[in-house]
């Protein structure tokens, strides 16, 4: 129970930051990224904003102590740098780009955003089942026998 | 404009109060594209509930927090076919990569990782080349 309340209060905290942020309104993001047009910075003050407390939250984890509802914290850091990490980057990039949204205000938008919301989280929700058997397909490539 | 700024790093601040409740609270990373690619690829099968719970978080409290701020205009586009590749990319990109903007990018950069900080860096640039190519050379967004 104690674990669902924190994942209450963390998304909660999340979907207000993504609505107040103005970060669900795609002009806004495609602004950010179109460096030739009306260049807009906000996203640079969201993600600025947000990990500040994120970086404080990381040194606690470094304290020897245990999450409040038990468990571990996440391993350490991977390092290990691979083709499946830029690869999928620059897939997601694309298509943020075309249509200013990811995961996150894909959900937060969902009740004012009419049907092209709905469009596009079904799509996205398509491309996140099919990802397991293309990255097994990438991984035989990588790998041949 | 600097108004939207100030909203920009208080919302900032809000999103990084949620990942730091989801560390400390439940020693998890709050990374939206592994919160729902786990339930719908069924890897997060054991932690279902509270994957749930946080995604209701983030869809209810725009639906309340609307009538007190006004809607946000998300300004989407009504070209079905450009939301369908684009949701399309952005399941099979973040999935692949294994994290997006709130994964690789809040909660990767704030512990200094380095695949946290080159993710951001491809997905940005791809992310202006595409805005580049579909906007100014194709004109389709």
């Amino acid at each position: 129970m104690a674990r669902l309340i924190v994942a209450l209060i963390a998304g909660s905290l999340f979907g207000s930051g993504l609505f107040l942020s103005g970060m669900t309104d795609t002009n806004k993001v495609q602004g950010w990224l179109d460096v030739f047009g009306n260049w807009d910075p906000t996203l640079a003050f969201v993600m600025g904003g947000a990990i500040l407390p994120m970086a404080v939250a990381w040194q606690f984890t470094r304290m020897p102590r245990k999450p409040v509802t038990g468990g571990s914290f996440p391993a350490p850091l991977d390092t290990k740098l691979e083709r499946n990490l830029v690869l999928g980057s620059v897939l997601f990039g694309i298509g943020w780009g075309l249509a200013g949204l990811c995961p996150g205000p894909a959900i937060a938008s969902l009740s004012y955003a009419g049907p092209g919301g709905l469009v596009f989280l079904a799509a996205m929700l398509t491309g996140m089942w099919l990802a397991p058997m293309l990255r097994a397909r990438l991984d035989r490539v990588a790998q041949p026998e | 404009m600097e108004m939207d700024w100030i909203m920009g790093l208080i919302g900032g601040m809000l999103i990084g109060l949620g990942g730091a409740a989801y560390l400390i609270g439940n020693g998890r990373i709050m990374g939206a594209s592994g919160i729902i690619g786990g339930l719908v690829d069924g890897s997060g099968h054991s932690t279902a509930a509270e994957r749930i719970v946080f995604l209701a978080g983030v869809l209810g409290l725009p639906i309340l927090l609307t009538p007190l701020f006004g809607g946000v205009d998300t300004h989407i586009t009504d070209n079905m076919l450009v939301l369908v590749v684009a949701g399309l990319f952005v399941g099979v990109g973040t999935r692949i990569a294994n994290g997006c903007t709130s994964g690789h990018g809040v909660c990767g950069i704030s512990r200094l990782s380095l695949r946290g900080m080159v993710a951001t860096v491809f997905y940005i640039l791809a992310g202006g080349l595409s805005v580049v190519l579909f906007r100014h050379i194709l004109g389709v967004i």
